[in-house]
């Protein structure tokens, strides 16, 4: 029988010529990482299991800071340095507090790349399957037994396959396809399963727009969602690698899925996420005109260039309403050069809202400031469990959607000239 | 690794069927009813048991009448939730020796087998009636269950079933008690 996408990288792997689902397997893992949130644990468990050689391959090792960057906590100041001393003492690679959320720096330095395997502390890790990577975020016992050993045992999951019909029109956003099919899915549409996405409107998603998409996989109870690299993609990554990347195997005719999921598109409105779940997703129409007190653009879902010229062009010119918190996070400090080259630092400036360094603030930690009860937001990261930013009601929606609701001061449907 | 079978394979004990009042198997119970996010500042093991399933309508008391030795038998998706290792570790403190659930949450499950906790996948065994009509596994009563095999006897019945074997990753490092110390000897 043919095999789908994570049976072939897992089998790959494993030294397999193919797997099965429910099988379970030991996997060489390509990448490892941990984040400032849980690295400390995973020193602690290296020095204490494995103390004489604590790292497999320091060159393959990494930890990216981004939960809570620079730290403004003690414990946060003090985890960051027991990692930053370990990674000194070892040669494990280190991307500190000024480069942003690690999946995002494992892409842009050409670290996590078609068909190899990335692990790390973060449950949003997964992501990475928007360059036909199988990344996956773990505890951190499993993570410092991967810095260890350089392999992990993974269950071979089942496959869904997700079939997207249809044209993606403005305003209806890559954010608005994404909520549309957690929404469709549900919180525990594909628990414990990966996900293979296709359709010509995925075909052209750029790859900021595939990390959207790809982000929200956790929130379908997924493994991993899987996208096929386009040319653009591979041409990116083979730049950034400094190596030709060759499209990664993909799917056999005749592979076993566990069933097929149908998203049709083509009326696709802008969609967003009530308070307290992500899954529970209804059209912006149905909500408009609650009232906004705070707005947050950024997240590894919507922290790219791309987002902020979306958060930009929605205000088109507008300032923010009066009362209206507005926060923007890019993800990375490469996002962060590209803002201030294409002057958007100072239009969003100019239009009142508050453009904070690279990390995962506005979403894990609240670190660029937390929603206070009552307080309604409008965030563009993706999870809203009740506590998550805040004892607040937070939505999830595009940062178009976000751009039109700031103006206006409560939730607005952004419509075609918006877009 | 080769797995000497330090620890038993086949385990006999008395079983909880964490059902709620009206007798169906709960599903999705969560790390916070198993042990809840107030306690997660406890980090030794013999101070764990005390929460366990503290948070769980109906199993408040559980702690204070599980017995060691005795196994669990839940629903869909145990453990569904945060990653935190105490909801597995507090069962392993109170003695309880197997959990057998129709499904896990995917994180829940690699901490039990990390920590060489055994664990199984056991589909049916909450469906099964006795002649009566009512449920054939009840709490209180007896199971027999080979973990390299899957077979489950139920001693009262004296009936055979299946529960999905553990898989040979999962048994070396249950044998090896956890998977660092698998690490280490492998």
């Amino acid at each position: 029988m043919g095999q789908t996408v994570i049976e072939k990288i897992i089998a790959a792997h494993a030294g397999r010529k193919a797997v099965h689902p429910g099988e379970i397997v030991w996997i060489d893992l390509d990448v490892r990482s941990a984040r400032d949130f849980g690295g400390a644990n995973v020193v602690g468990h290296l020095r204490r299991h494995f103390g004489a050689q604590p790292v497999a391959d320091p060159r393959r090792t990494a930890f990216t800071f981004d939960c809570v960057v620079p730290a403004n906590t003690i414990p946060y100041a003090e985890n960051q340095h027991t990692c930053r001393s370990f990674a000194r003492e070892t040669g494990v690679g280190l991307y500190d507090v000024d480069a942003g959320i690690g999946s995002h720096v494992m892409i842009e330095q050409g670290l996590a790349l078609p068909g190899t395997t990335v692990v790390g502390t973060d449950s949003h890790l997964n992501l990475l399957g928007a360059v036909g990577c199988f990344g996956q975020g773990m505890g951190d016992t499993d993570i410092a037994f991967g810095f260890a050993t350089g392999r992990t045992w993974f269950e071979v999951p089942e496959t869904i396959r997700v079939d997207v019909r249809g044209e993606l029109r403005p305003p209806a956003t890559a954010k608005d396809l994404t909520l549309a099919l957690v929404g469709q899915l549900g919180s525990k549409g594909a628990l414990g399963q990966a996900v293979e996405l296709y359709g010509e409107a995925v075909d052209k998603l750029t790859l900021a727009e595939r990390v959207t998409l790809c982000s929200m996989a956790t929130e379908m109870g997924a493994i991993v969602a899987l996208v096929r690299p386009s040319p653009e993609v591979l041409a990116f990554l083979s730049r950034r690698a400094g190596h030709p990347v060759a499209a990664p195997a993909w799917a056999d005719e005749g592979a076993g899925y566990a069933r097929t999921e149908v998203l049709e598109i083509d009326r696709l409105r802008p969609m967003i996420s009530l308070p307290g779940s992500p899954s529970k997703v209804v059209s912006v129409a149905d909500v408009a005109g609650t009232p906004v007190d705070s707005v947050f653009v950024g997240s590894c879902t919507n922290g790219r260039l791309h987002d902020f010229a979306q958060l930009a062009r929605g205000l088109r010119g507008r300032r923010v309403a009066p009362g209206v918190m507005a926060k923007a996070v890019p993800a990375t400090r490469e996002v962060m050069t590209a803002l201030l080259e294409q002057g958007l630092v100072e239009a969003l400036h100019a239009a009142g809202v508050i453009v904070s360094n690279a990390g995962c603030g506005g979403c894990a930690s609240g670190q660029i400031g937390m929603t206070g009860k009552g307080e309604v937001q409008i965030s563009t990261s993706n999870r809203n469990f009740r506590g998550k930013q805040g004892m607040g009601e937070t939505y999830l929606a595009s940062p178009l959607t976000a751009a039109v609701s700031a103006a206006a001061g409560r939730i607005t449907e952004p419509r075609r000239a918006d877009a | 690794m080769t797995s000497s079978a330090r620890r038993p394979t086949v385990l006999e004990g008395r079983v909880w069927v964490l059902r709620d009042g009206d007798g169906h198997v709960i599903d999705d119970i969560d790390t916070d009813m198993i042990f809840h996010n107030a306690h997660l500042a406890v980090t030794r093991l013999e101070e764990m048991g005390q929460y366990a399933l503290g948070n769980l309508a109906g199993y408040e008391d559980f702690p204070s009448r599980v017995g060691s030795g005795d196994l669990i038998l839940a629903g869909h998706n145990f453990g569904a939730g945060s990653s935190r290792q105490q909801a597995v570790d507090c069962f392993v403190a109170l003695g309880v020796t197997l959990l057998m659930a129709e499904s896990f949450g995917a994180i829940y499950k690699r901490n039990a087998i990390n920590a060489g906790f055994p664990i199984m996948a056991a589909e049916d065994l909450t469906e099964l009636r006795d002649p009566d009509g009512g449920p054939l596994v009840r709490s209180g009563d007896r199971l027999r269950v080979d973990l390299a095999s899957g077979k489950v006897v139920h001693l009262e019945s004296g009936t055979e079933h299946h529960a999905r074997p553990m898989s040979g990753v999962q048994l070396d490092i249950y044998h090896a008690g956890s998977l660092f110390a698998f690490g280490a000897a492998g």
